[in-house]
């Protein structure tokens, strides 16, 4: 076992650990926070995994902005007053099935009898000029243009959506203008003859 | 270099705790959607590998879309969730029976 694999195994306890705590936490805060240690794991798996890009990718975006949305969102509403949980007790049996199989059938998918890339040669690595940016440049801008296009028109779509959606109108909230009451003002509504 | 089975068995435990945590929780809409992105992370981390050691950028942009895809869905699942607090002052999984049938 190398250097990468050692640190590569570090990693995923420390993921798998705490995806465990994100769905055990009684607290959604600890949960978010919880998640976003699991993600800057999995960041570095990634960039272990040569994606270098992506992995600082997942960081910013997702713990920079994702995850941060959903840390307003969980402060914003007033979680305290919730009951507490009830369904661990009555459904951790159907959990822990559900663990087994999905892990079961990977491990025996994934077994040297049935999936030819694990017997494989490992990938090498790449040369040291190499540059995932601009590997992953040179698709996205000529194969995948439209994906690209149309990628940029989901995010618009949901900014406007997710505007709209929480947008309680415009009463109390802006101080705008009512030009028709303005003209028809008085002198004596304005101007107060101190004595 | 990285067994590939390690990876994709790290994955699936990651997926399936995620999903175990959506079978398990009641109390919380905001976890439910939680779990959603920990499911997206164990498939990306799939992608990559399964980009590396083929050796094609067909995985890592498909990561990239996803991402992009994430990011719009937890924006508006977020809009609604504030929303449905707003009507029914809960986000109780179980209280939300607003949908008959």
């Amino acid at each position: 076992m190398n250097l990468v694999q050692f640190i590569f195994y570090i990693f995923s306890a420390l993921l798998i650990m705490s995806s465990l705590a994100v769905i055990l936490s009684r607290n959604p805060v600890r949960g978010v926070l919880f998640l976003v240690f699991a993600f800057i794991m999995s960041a570095g798996i990634w960039i272990i995994l040569q994606a270098e890009f992506l992995g600082l990718v997942l960081i910013l975006v997702y713990v920079g902005a994702v995850m941060t949305l959903f840390l307003f969102v969980v402060m914003m509403l007033n979680i305290e007053k919730l009951p507490p949980r009830t369904g661990v007790k009555k459904y951790w049996p159907y959990g822990i099935l559900i663990l087994l199989i999905i892990v079961g059938v990977t491990c025996y998918v994934i077994g040297p009898e049935h999936f030819a890339l694990a017997a494989g040669p490992a990938p090498g690595e790449h040369s040291a000029d190499y540059s995932n940016v601009n590997a992953l440049g040179m698709v996205i801008y000529t194969k995948y243009v439209y994906a690209f296009e149309v990628a940029a028109v989901i995010l618009l779509v949901a900014i406007v959506a997710a505007i709209s959606l929480a947008f309680r109108g415009w009463a109390g909230l802006s101080k705008r203008q009512n030009i028709a009451k303005q003209v028809q003002t008085t002198p004596e509504e304005r101007i107060r003859m101190v004595k | 270099m990285l067994p590939i089975a390690d990876v994709l068995i790290v994955t699936a435990i990651v997926f399936s705790l995620s999903l175990v945590g959506i079978v398990l929780n009641r109390h919380n809409l905001i976890v439910l959607l939680m779990c959603v992105e920990l499911m997206l992370l164990a498939v990306n981390t799939n992608f990559v590998l399964f980009a590396h050691y083929l050796n094609d950028t067909a995985g890592e942009v498909f990561v990239f879309f996803i991402l992009a895809v994430a990011a719009a869905e937890a924006a508006i699942g977020l809009a609604i969730l504030i929303l449905i607090f707003r009507h029914k002052r809960t986000i109780n999984v179980d209280d939300l029976d607003l949908l008959k049938g």
